[in-house]
C-alpha cells in the first residue's frame, strides 16, 4: 500500500512496490490521455530550497498532466524561509494547504525531518550530495524498459561519485536486485562516500573502484555518467590530468558493448561529447521523459488515486 | 616511576586505548568532580603496549554504554573494600541520541538545532554508526 507514504530514500519501497509504480508508469506511457483527470482535486506543493530546472519541471508537469494543481517556491529567498523559518514549521504550514509535498534542500536529511512533521506524503527531490530517489525511479524505469530486467547487470558509474547524489541513490537501489555488480570510475578524490561502499561490502556485492573509463567500458551493461566539476578538485594539476579521462566520446564508445546503454541524470556540461548523441546506445534524453511518467505514477500512487 | 595508590571504593576504567582516556575523562564530567580521580595516560601494558586508565574514588553512577562509544574495548572494574567485585564490558547500544554529533557539515542537523542527533548501529564488529538523516558513518574509537 503506497497511499500516504513518504519517499525519502530509494529503498523506502520494496522491489515489489517499485514494480507497482513502474507498471502504472507503463500504463500511463501507453495511453497518457486516459489519466488526464486522475488528480483533478489535488494540489502539489514544490518546495525548492535550491535551484532546479528539470526535476521541478518534471514534477510540475507530471501533476499538471494528471489534472492537479501546483503551488510552491523555486528559491528560498521568495518564501518565509528567508526569514529564518525552520523546516519543521514550513512543512507543518504547507501541509495544511497541499495534498502532497516535493522538497529539494541543500542540506542532507532535510526531507526526512519534513516527513517527521508532515501528515501528507513528502517526496525527496534531492538533498545535498546525499540522495535523489525520484531520479533513481527514473533510472530504474529506463533500465527496465530498455534492458527488460533489473538483475544481473554490470553497472558502471563514472565521474563525481563523492557528491553525486544520483549515483548514491542508484547504487543503493540497484544493489537490492540479485546479480548486479558495480564498477566505480572516478578520481581518488571523488570516490563514493564510505557508507556506500560499506553497504555494498555488507551485502557481499562485488564492486571495483578504478580511475580510467577506457579500461573498463567494455565490461559494462550500463554506463551512468556524471559531471566532474573543476571546483571539486584539491589542485588544478589533478583536474587537468584527469578531466579528459571522464569525458565520454565516440572513440571511447567504440570500446563498449553493442548493447551497453549510456545514462546521465542531466544536465551535462561537457562530460558526454555531442558525437555520442546520435549513438543508439545514448539514452539520456529518453531517460528524462521516463522521469515525467514515473513521477506521474508516483504522485498518483502516494495520493491513492491510481 | 609514577605511583598512584589503589582505591578503596569506586571504579577503575581499564584497557582504554592510549589517547582516548582524556576524551572519556571529559565525557564523564570528571574534570568537575569533587572527589579523587586520576587519569593515567600511556601506562605500560603487556597486551596493548600502551593504555590509558581512569580511577574514580567514588561510587558514581554513569551509563557504561557511553564509554563503549569512545572505546568499545574498555573494562569497567567496580571496586569495594579494595577488591574488584564486578567487571563490566560495555556493549555498543543499537541507537544513540544526542551523544554522537554528526561531523558532516552538509547534514541538516548542523543547522536545524531542534533536531536530535540520532545514530543507529550498522556494524557492531567495526563499531560503525550511521546518522539517521545524512547516513554519515561514525566509527567508534576513530572519529
Amino acid at each position: 500500500m503506497l497511499k500516504g507514504r513518504h519517499l525519502l530514500d530509494p529503498t523506502d519501497f520494496s522491489p515489489g512496490e517499485l514494480d507497482e509504480i513502474f507498471d502504472f508508469a507503463d500504463q500511463i506511457i501507453q495511453s497518457p490521455a486516459q489519466f488526464n483527470h486522475l488528480c483533478d482535486s489535488s494540489i502539489l506543493a514544490t518546495l525548492f530550497y535550491e535551484p532546479s530546472t528539470r526535476t521541478r519541471f518534471s514534477f510540475e508537469v507530471a501533476m499538471l498532466r494528471l489534472g492537479g494543481k501546483v503551488v510552491g517556491f523555486s528559491e528560498p529567498t521568495s518564501s518565509s524561509v528567508a526569514k529564518g523559518e525552520s523546516v519543521a514549521d514550513t512543512i507543518r504550514t504547507v501541509a495544511c494547504y497541499a495534498d502532497i509535498i516535493v522538497m529539494r534542500h541543500p542540506k542532507e536529511g532535510a526531507p526526512r525531518i519534513a516527513s517527521e512533521y508532515s501528515p501528507v506524503p513528502v517526496i525527496n527531490a534531492g538533498d545535498g550530495g546525499h540522495l535523489h530517489p525520484t531520479q533513481t525511479l527514473t533510472d530504474l524505469l529506463t533500465i527496465r524498459s530498455v534492458k527488460h530486467q533489473l538483475t544481473g547487470l554490470t553497472i558502471g558509474c563514472c565521474g563525481d561519485l563523492k557528491f553525486g547524489r544520483t549515483v548514491h541513490s542508484l547504487i543503493k537501489a540497484t544493489s537490492r536486485y540479485p546479480g548486479n555488480k558495480f564498477i566505480l570510475i572516478s578520481p581518488k578524490e571523488l570516490r563514493v562516500p564510505d557508507y556506500v561502499t560499506a553497504d555494498l561490502a555488507a551485502k557481499g556485492i562485488t564492486f571495483q573502484e578504478v580511475e580510467r573509463l577506457d579500461e573498463v567500458i567494455g565490461n559494462l551493461d550500463i554506463l551512468y555518467m556524471t559531471r566532474v566539476q573543476k571546483e571539486r578538485f584539491f589542485n588544478e594539476d589533478d583536474y587537468v590530468r584527469l578531466k579528459d579521462v571522464y569525458i565520454l566520446n565516440a572513440e571511447k564508445m567504440r570500446l563498449a558493448r553493442k548493447d551497453m546503454i549510456v545514462m546521465h541524470p542531466l544536465p551535462r556540461v561537457g562530460e558526454i561529447a555531442y558525437d555520442v548523441d546520435s549513438d543508439p546506445r545514448a539514452y539520456y534524453f529518453k531517460q528524462a521523459k521516463f522521469g515525467m511518467y514515473v513521477r506521474m505514477a508516483l504522485i498518483a500512487k502516494l495520493l491513492g488515486v491510481s | 616511576m609514577l605511583t598512584i595508590t589503589s582505591i578503596k571504593n569506586g571504579i577503575v576504567i581499564d584497557h582504554i586505548h592510549a589517547g582516548l582516556g582524556i576524551r572519556m575523562f571529559y565525557q564523564l564530567g570528571l574534570d568537575k568532580a569533587d572527589y579523587s580521580v586520576a587519569l593515567i595516560m600511556n601506562a605500560a601494558s603487556t597486551h596493548m603496549g600502551r593504555k590509558d586508565i581512569i580511577k574514580i574514588e567514588n561510587n558514581v553512577d554513569f551509563d557504561v554504554t557511553m564509554l563503549a562509544l569512545i572505546d568499545p574495548n574498555v573494562t569497567v572494574n567496580v571496586i569495594e573494600d579494595e577488591h574488584i567485585v564486578r567487571k563490566v564490558k560495555p556493549e555498543l547500544p543499537e541507537r544513540v541520541e544526542d551523544i554522537i554529533t554528526c561531523k558532516n557539515p552538509r547534514c541538516i542537523t548542523s543547522v536545524e538545532k531542534y533536531v536530535p542527533q540520532v545514530f543507529t548501529l550498522v556494524n557492531r564488529e567495526l563499531g560503525q554508526y550511521r546518522c539517521q538523516y545524512c547516513d554519515e558513518i561514525y566509527t567508534v574509537g576513530k572519529d
